[in-house]
């Protein structure tokens, strides 16, 4: 079943066409690598997606919904939620409360309940603390539960990042480098990490990597984009071959 | 028609003072991202030491005009050097709020050394009424236009063809690069508040010449409204600060002509509001977003 | 409920009771006098003033710089509707009356609050900034020309109902309220905008709804403290919502830590009650408190409390078995 599909999206800046043209298929459960060269168009292809900008022309179907003209939060409650290349944490709260603010749209309480600590507010903070340390408990984080973003370790951040896109309990989860500044020990955590979640969580992950060791080792299916356009699309041993991608990635 | 003539001439006046104090604003802002509150204060002090050198010292007009200049460029640099250097990597509120305690320490100074009584400033230029067709333009008002401009096109000059304002032009861009590129930072600071001081003085002056008065407090309002003109035409932008002060003064004047006085200051802020509704980075600015 | 919770409870109703029973004594002892008791009543009202400004300035991480204009919507709304009330002759207790009068000044603020929030929010940092000023001083010039509420002369006639006993008590369920709601999940989704408004978004959090959220409430509870001001002065004057004043609030809030509601309590006694203790030095006095100003922003820039909230539980815990007491400053149940 289709999750998430990009109909001909481009993307102009002034004159510039950052994308062009470029198409997506996802199907649920599937593990897909989006590669290219710096400047190709991956993060903007993400910040279509994920309803940071708005295409030029093009359509997007997030669950038989369109969601071109919907707000990135708009889209995280669709179903399709996203991490940041330079990570992107609520730096001086606690690991707990970043999942927590994620969890927002499951917590059933209004201002006024809140404000008077009704009955509803205590259960459902409750649960929302239950879940949110489930969570990172998943990540192995739950010690962390308590500590500072900002003071976490960078792999910890990097993990403390994806725990928090999952907590709005997304179907499509979008991985933006997500070892980019890792070492190799923690590279192959990651790929892990990333393979368990996707099994666990029954979900779609795209991912836009430069390594590619782990985009090989772990996914299914690998997009190769340049200059806006998509050059390859195939599994990793027939991109491997590919001679449109050899050129891409080394020059003629 | 003639009393349009005359109410445009009157906006140009006090137009051309707010863009002088409006252009301190502006080049300390674009250079540490700080809204110097005490640049008001700085006029205040400019206006003054004009009132003292021309009314105890007797001295000749350029030089009750220049030396205070030079006096509150000094003191421009040691409100620096002293109260928002220390702070330069701190929190950009906390710059606020010691910018907020300088000028309210500078406006105290003033009131114990001054009083709270205004003084009556002396007409500093000869007084005759020029005739132009029906208008009739005072010396002092073509003086102030006429001196305004003539030190925002050398700022100007200054600021594009030399060194040192390429310099200052670079820190605002970018001062980590500017580090780089081997440009002393600090020292292009000072030199940016040195300058905007000289100029607010001079709009000190050159305000209180036209309100013919000085008081401890008078930096307060016209400071404001010289803000307001820089964020109007896009702060960090000295040709924005210019064109703000100038829009500002002759909003002012106009409504204060043509429909109310007491509604003046608020028609003021109404316009600026909607200019940055419709125009968020003011009406030179650029707009810039953020990189995801 | 666990038992930490309980304790902090206890601990806090404890001492909230006990430091009116302070009060009560030296109030019942004449060691309080009058004066005493104006100064502690403008405390109250300007940890009202501090903490609603706080929701904005450091939770929202916006710099609002009006704040004095919705305090004299707060004021004028208010003692506009005791008045009426008033002349209707209704029998009513004073206390029912200045509820129902800080109800009507905090609803009326809010919806200004509001209504200005909504297109402007849209504005960053500065720019924002300079929108509030000129809204507040728009608010301002609207009250000097607006006869019905007495223009610039001011309006009279209003009944003083604020003493020292209800604004207490009103001042500690007001910041309770303000605790509360900061630690809820709307409190969070506003704070989480102050540390990246793009990565709040990207988590679900609807963040212009909440900037707008953040900005009403802010102005509801400075309307409530507009309206306490209004029915303690007995009389409200355009002239004193001026921009100082509102300068001076913001003060408040950096120097007692944005985001920081105890640091917002604390920065509000020190600094409404060290200018009052220096009035010994007259003329000095201000010149003074600038430059305690300058000299606290060099050596603590991020304010007395930065972030953090102080506890009283881990105060006494730490008094108890002899801790670092500054794990005391280290955050309630939040941090």
């Amino acid at each position: 079943m289709t999750v998430l599909a990009a109909k001909n999206i481009t993307m102009q800046f002034g004159g510039l066409t950052a994308v062009d043209q470029f198409n997506l298929e996802l199907q649920s459960n599937e593990l897909v690598g989006l590669i290219g060269p710096n400047g190709a168009g991956k993060t903007t292809i993400f910040n279509m997606l994920t309803g940071v900008y708005v295409p030029t022309s093009g359509e997007i179907i997030l669950n038989d919904e369109s969601i071109l003209k919907k707000t990135p939060h708009d889209i995280v409650r669709l179903g399709a939620s996203r991490t940041f290349q330079n990570i992107r944490l609520f730096k001086d709260l606690t690991a707990l409360e970043n999942v927590k603010i994620a969890y927002h749209n499951f917590i059933d309480y209004n201002m006024i309940q809140g404000m008077f600590r009704t009955k509803k507010f205590w259960t459902e903070e409750k649960k929302a603390h239950e879940e949110c340390v489930k969570l990172l408990d998943i990540f192995d984080m739950g010690e962390y539960a308590d500590t500072l973003a900002k003071n976490l370790p960078y792999g910890q951040q990097r993990k403390l990042e994806i725990a928090r896109a999952l907590a709005s309990e997304p179907k499509v989860l979008m991985l933006d480098e997500p070892a980019a500044g890792m070492n190799p020990a923690e590279t192959a955590e990651l790929m892990e990490t990333i393979h368990f979640i996707r099994n666990k969580f029954d979900i779609t992950v795209l991912l836009i990597e430069h390594d590619m060791k782990l985009v090989m080792g772990i996914c299914e299916r690998i997009i190769v984009v340049d200059y806006g356009k998509t050059i390859a699309e195939g599994t990793p041993d027939e991109i491997l071959k590919n001679p449109e991608v050899i050129r891409a990635y080394l020059g003629n | 028609m003639d009393l349009f003539l005359q109410q445009l001439i009157n906006g140009l006046n006090v137009g051309s003072i707010y863009a002088l104090i409006a252009i301190g604003y502006t080049m300390v802002y674009g250079i540490i991202k700080l809204i110097n509150f005490a640049h008001g204060e700085i006029m205040m002090f400019g206006a003054y030491f004009a009132f003292i050198f021309a009314t105890s010292f007797g001295m000749p007009i350029w030089a009750v005009i220049l030396v205070p200049m030079i006096i509150m460029a000094l003191a421009g640099v040691a409100v620096e050097f002293i109260a928002y250097r220390p702070l330069r990597d701190a929190p950009r509120l906390s710059a606020l709020i010691t910018a907020i305690g300088v000028s309210l320490f500078l406006q105290n100074l003033a009131l114990l050394i001054f009083k709270a009584d205004p003084k009556v400033m002396p007409k500093l230029f000869p007084e005759t009424i020029i005739n132009l067709g029906g208008v009739e333009i005072s010396s002092t008002t073509l003086v102030t236009i006429g001196l305004s401009l003539f030190f925002m096109v050398l700022l100007d000059l200054y600021i594009r063809k030399t060194k040192q304002g390429r310099a200052v032009r670079a820190v605002s861009e970018d001062k980590d690069a500017a580090i780089l590129m081997g440009i002393n930072v600090d020292r292009t600071i000072s030199l940016t508040f040195a300058m905007g001081s000289a100029l607010g003085a001079l709009g000190g002056i050159l305000y209180s010449v036209a309100y013919v008065q000085v008081f401890p407090t008078m930096g307060v309002m016209p400071g404001l409204k010289a803000f307001i003109a820089a964020v109007l035409g896009g702060i960090g932008i000295i040709p924005g600060a210019m064109l703000g002060g100038f829009i500002i003064g002759m909003v002012e004047t106009m409504t204060k002509a043509y429909l109310s006085t007491t509604w003046a200051d608020a028609i003021v802020y109404i316009i600026l509001i909607l200019v940055l509704l419709f125009k968020p980075t003011g009406i030179l600015g650029k707009n810039t977003r953020e990189k995801v | 409920m666990d038992k930490n919770k309980r304790k902090a409870y206890i601990i806090n109703t404890i001492s909230i009771i006990s430091l009116y029973l302070v009060f009560f004594i030296l109030i019942q002892t004449k060691v309080m006098n009058k004066y005493f008791m104006g100064i502690a009543i403008m405390t109250c009202i300007m940890i009202i003033m501090a903490m609603s400004l706080n929701i904005v300035a450091g939770f929202l991480g916006e710099m609002a710089l009006g704040h004095a204009g919705f305090m004299a919507i707060g004021a004028y709304s208010s003692a506009y509707f005791s008045i009426a009330l008033m002349d209707t002759g209704f029998p009513l207790p004073n206390i029912i009356v200045l509820i129902l009068a800080m109800l009507v000044g905090g609803m009326v603020t809010g919806i200004m609050g509001f209504l200005i929030g909504t297109p402007t929010l849209r504005l960053r940092g500065d720019y924002l900034g300079i929108v509030t000023i000129g809204f507040s001083e728009i608010i301002r010039i609207f009250f000097i020309n607006f006869e019905p509420t007495g223009g610039a002369a001011g309006l009279k006639g209003i009944t003083k109902l604020v003493n020292f006993n209800n604004v207490y008590w009103i001042t500690i369920v007001i910041i309770i309220l303000m605790f509360t709601f900061g630690r809820s999940k709307q409190g969070r989704a506003i704070i989480s905008i102050r540390e990246d408004e793009i990565a709040s978004e990207a988590a679900g959090i609807p963040t212009t709804r909440y900037k707008v959220l953040a900005f009403t409430v802010s102005s509801f509870f400075a309307g409530i403290g507009g309206a306490l001001y209004a029915h303690y002065q007995a009389f409200v004057e355009p002239s004193k919502f001026g921009f100082m004043f509102s300068i001076e609030m913001f003060v408040i809030v950096v120097l007692g830590g944005l985001g920081s509601l105890t640091g917002s309590i604390v920065a509000a006694i020190v600094l409404t009650v060290l200018p009052e203790m220096l009035r010994g030095f007259a003329e000095y006095r201000l010149l003074v408190y600038s430059l305690a100003l300058i000299v606290m922003m060099i050596f603590r820039p991020q304010g007395m409390l930065g972030r953090s909230e102080f506890s009283l539980t881990k105060f006494i815990d730490s008094l108890i078995l002899r801790k670092d007491i500054k794990n005391s400053i280290d955050g309630g149940e939040t941090r």
